[in-house]
């Protein structure tokens, strides 16, 4: 059975690493601050306890004055699994760091999320749309399009 | 002295005999070698993701019967126990079980099609591919016995499934399973030794461990890159933790080994039929659930071991009767991530099978 | 030539001499011009048929049985749709090219049965370089091919054209082998008289021969396992996948007449042409070139196709140097027995093929390049 880890424990753990960098945590649950988002998840990859090595999905949430960005990894070798989510407040143009260069998997994840939702991933190797054409007007998962 | 020569760029386009439904492919060769290749979506996108907001939770499940169009009832069933897990219902256990022979039948037919299509783009003009279909017409008709349709069932339901399975289905499901490993063993004698299988597929297309976990992949992609990794075993959902069953894994990761994967895990499901036949209880087939349901605030992720891979939706309530999110996790659409590395250095010909091997449906990278 | 002196020419008992036409050399020329372009019309028609019942029964469906008795009529059907399409030309194809492309493609398969035996000399023209014209003639194909794929102006039709020419050049070699080693046993290059000295049909002397004339054949004429050129499912339709209406109705046409000329020359060389009991000697003719051609749509019907460079591969490596073996060891043969070939030698022949078959696809080749380092 897949265990999944305690967002409060995982919470102290990063903050003994990265002091001020988790906003909130709950048991199934790590919110931490974008621009700490990138430190976190290569310790949580990096550290051999938590050995964090496939990244299940990314998606993103509009709650109208914020955007949240939600990962879930696994360790397939310890059979466990963590949420992670980030926040952004901006509507106009959000922006987040990309994981592609820590879990590849996350490349078309994160183009979906910036067609539909618009929120933008610093260094990603590849950031356009991928289902709706270049010159698409507005990004329709977005709760005030249309 | 030289000749010069530049790479062009062909587009194995959305219309094509060979790319699984619409799906393009831009590909820089260099003479027949592809030094380049760029994948292109979105020719099936419907805003499934944005209808969800607008339906109710029991309107939701048509939906998800046309995102993966060739296994519908895995994508019902991964719906519905996303809702269960966000509501807190408890399903009877004749539903369960239910649930797990539909599942593992749809599993059966999905990767009928799946073996036979890779055989068809291999250049086995259609004969494999046909031999295929012969069985799934099997399934399909013990399907339309149940649901009165071949292709989206639309089954399930949040709580249990929609009615009970009728008399006539036990009988005709035995004799399946008592034709079926014989129909797999013609199959293997057939294919599994010829020598042309062997020089298109072995060696071609290697995805190797740490590069398929490193990618997301999962499903028979990843297992066929040797991690044994099952959601069915190592997270049970439903009742799969009663049931004896193997993992097959491959050990290279090359496109004979993701096809030998596919025909070893037909003859798995086969086997978790059989005793979820014998097990199977009397009882009711649903629970009561209120028809406009309202889930408590909040948010959970049911996933399940598709055909293609980790099925999953994550859904956000907000205690109304449509969820606030419902986000697909689409199997094809992440584990086509590794398809570059995968493809570069090979031939054209060898882009169209590493491509089948992988095993897409665009409905559900699309959405 | 000096092998063929050597060779005792009377070890051929002739039979009788071929009957004088009357009305002399044009009533014989215009007769058979219209034999063979009936004949191989109609035989086309009817090897479509068999090739499309014979693969669906052997997919497990019916193949077409709508149009006629048993579907007879389907091939009719087909060609009377395709004449009745619009011929689309791309704009920025080369016009002259483009049309010209399935004139040349189409000729030389007409052209090879003028010299191909219907029964004892029953041919429009008795060449006795007869073998070598056919060879020569069957490569003119290649340069129609060719040209459509070029005049198409379509990256897809040059890339099936371009392994359709890789692939054609390097299969001539072992198919030319193949038949050296049947020219051997029988003396002479001409045709006729090569159907005249299978006393056994040169299948059981030359078993190594037949096979590789069988899978180079296969390979000239693009048929499965061979037909990457117009890979269905990878490059749509190759060369001619620009081509509508009559033109290609022509190009579909080469094909078959193509498969029919392999298997009429197979049938000649390798079977014992027209000769049988009981039947008149043209039926025995058709019958075997049937035979021949369902053998090919067996092996469509059965096999995955290969690539291109494990193509190249299979003709270089393996084909080529069978075939320079068995051509040795029919010189030997013929040698040793230069008056009459004992009958110890099917066995012999039929031992080396196998052997040599096993153990060269055993130990001594590798298909294809595999990853290329870009």
């Amino acid at each position: 059975m897949t265990v999944a880890l305690s967002g409060k424990e995982i919470a102290t753990q990063i903050e003994e690493k990265f002091p001020e960098s988790v906003v909130e945590s709950s048991e199934k649950a790590v919110v931490v601050k974008s621009d700490s988002l990138l430190d976190v998840a290569a310790f949580l990859k990096d550290t051999p306890s938590l050995d964090f090595d496939y990244l299940n999905y990314i998606t993103a949430v509009d709650y109208y004055d914020h955007f949240e960005v939600v990962y879930m990894l696994s360790s397939l070798e310890h059979n466990h699994s963590l949420v992670i989510k980030a926040r952004c407040s901006d509507r106009e143009s959000p922006a987040l760091p990309s994981v592609v260069h820590l879990w590849q998997g996350a490349d078309f994840q994160e183009r979906e999320i910036y067609d539909l939702m618009g929120i933008r991933f610093e260094g990603h190797p590849n950031m356009k749309r991928i289902f709706l054409w270049e010159g698409f007007p507005g990004h329709p998962l977005r709760k005030d399009f249309m | 002295m030289a000749l010069k020569t530049e790479p062009f760029v062909l587009n194995l386009g959305p219309v094509h005999p060979s790319t699984h439904g619409v799906f393009r492919m831009r590909a820089t060769l260099d003479g027949e070698v592809v030094v380049d290749i760029e994948p292109v979506f979105g020719y099936l996108h419907r805003g499934v993701e944005k209808l969800t907001e607008q339906r109710t939770y029991t309107g939701i499940i048509p939906l998800t019967d046309r995102l993966d169009y060739i296994a519908s009832m895995s994508n019902n069933l991964a719906y519905v126990l996303a809702v269960e897990k966000l509501a807190g219902i408890k399903v009877p256990e004749r539903a369960e079980y239910i649930r797990v022979i539909m599942a593992e039948l749809q599993r059966v037919a999905a990767l009928l099609i799946a073996v036979g299509s890779f055989l068809n783009d291999c250049g086995a003009y259609f004969t494999p591919f046909l031999y295929m279909f012969r069985e799934r017409e099997r399934i399909v008709d013990l399907f339309e016995m149940v649901s009165g349709q071949r292709l989206t069932y639309n089954y399930m339901r949040i709580g249990g499934v929609s009615q009970d399975i009728p008399a006539e289905f036990m009988p005709a499901l035995r004799k399946f399973l008592d034709m079926m490993p014989r129909f797999l063993d013609e199959y293997d004698q057939l294919l599994m030794q010829n020598e042309i299988l062997l020089a298109r597929a072995k060696g071609v297309g290697i995805l190797t461990r740490e590069q398929a976990i490193n990618c997301s992949a999962s499903g028979p992609v990843l297992r066929a890159s040797g991690v044994k990794w099952d959601i069915r075993k190592a997270d049970p959902y439903s009742v799969y933790d009663r049931f004896e069953f193997d993992i097959p894994t491959g050990t290279v990761g090359d496109c004979y080994d993701r096809y030998r994967q596919r025909v070893a895990e037909m003859r798995q499901s086969l086997r978790i039929i059989k005793q979820a036949m014998e097990q199977m209880p009397p009882g009711p087939v649903k629970a009561e659930v209120p028809h406009l349901l309202h889930p408590p605030v909040g948010e959970a992720y049911g996933r399940i071991e598709a055909p293609k891979g980790e099925l999953g939706f994550y859904l956000v309530s907000d205690n109304s009767i449509a969820p606030y999110r419902c986000h697909i996790r689409p199997p094809s659409l992440i584990n086509l991530t590794a398809l570059r590395d995968m493809i570069r250095g090979w031939k054209v010909a060898d882009a169209i099978i590493i491509f089948g091997s992988i095993d897409i449906t665009v409905g559900e990278i699309d959405r | 030539m000096a092998i063929i002196d050597f060779v005792i020419n009377n070890q051929i008992h002739l039979q009788a001499v071929p009957p004088d036409w009357p009305g002399g050399f044009w009533w014989h020329w215009l007769f058979f011009t219209v034999v063979i372009i009936g004949f191989v019309l109609t035989l086309v028609m009817g090897v479509i048929y068999i090739e499309r019942r014979g693969m669906g029964r052997m997919q497990s469906r019916l193949g077409p049985n709508r149009t006629g008795p048993f579907g007879l009529l389907q091939p009719v059907a087909d060609a009377v749709k395709v004449l009745l399409k619009e011929n689309i030309v791309p704009v920025a194809a080369d016009k002259v090219v483009h049309w010209l492309a399935p004139v040349i493609a189409f000729a030389p398969a007409l052209m090879i049965f003028a010299v191909i035996p219907f029964q004892n000399g029953a041919l429009l023209a008795d060449l006795n370089i007869g073998i070598l014209y056919v060879v020569a003639i069957s490569s003119v194909t290649t340069i129609g091919v060719f040209m459509a794929g070029w005049g198409s102006s379509n990256k897809y039709s040059l890339l099936g054209a371009m392994r359709n020419v890789a692939a054609v050049v390097s299969y001539e070699i072992p198919l030319v082998l193949a038949i050296v080693g049947v020219v051997l046993i029988a003396g002479s290059l001409s045709l006729n008289q090569i159907v005249l000295a299978q006393n056994i049909p040169f299948i059981l002397l030359q078993p190594l021969g037949f096979l590789l004339f069988f899978a180079a054949g296969c390979a000239e004429i693009n048929r499965s396992p061979f037909d990457l050129m117009e890979a269905d499912s990878e490059i749509v339709a190759g060369f001619h996948t620009e081509y509508s209406g009559m033109k290609f109705a022509m190009f579909y046409l080469v094909e078959y007449a193509e498969a029919v000329a392999i298997a009429a020359i197979i049938t000649t060389l390798f079977l014992a042409g027209w000769k049988g009991p009981l039947l008149p000697p043209w039926l025995w003719f058709i019958i075997k070139v049937l035979v021949v051609f369902f053998a090919m749509v067996w092996t469509r019907t059965t096999l995955p196709r290969i690539r291109i460079d494990q193509l190249m591969a299979f003709a270089w490596k393996f084909l080529f140097p069978l075939a320079l073996i068995n051509l040795v060891i029919t010189a030997i043969q013929v040698l040793a027995w230069p008056t009459a070939l004992p009958w110890i030698t099917i066995i012999i022949n039929l031992a080396i093929m196998a052997i040599l078959v096993l153990i060269w696809s055993k130990f001594f080749f590798k298909l294809g390049w595999g990853r290329i380092e870009v």
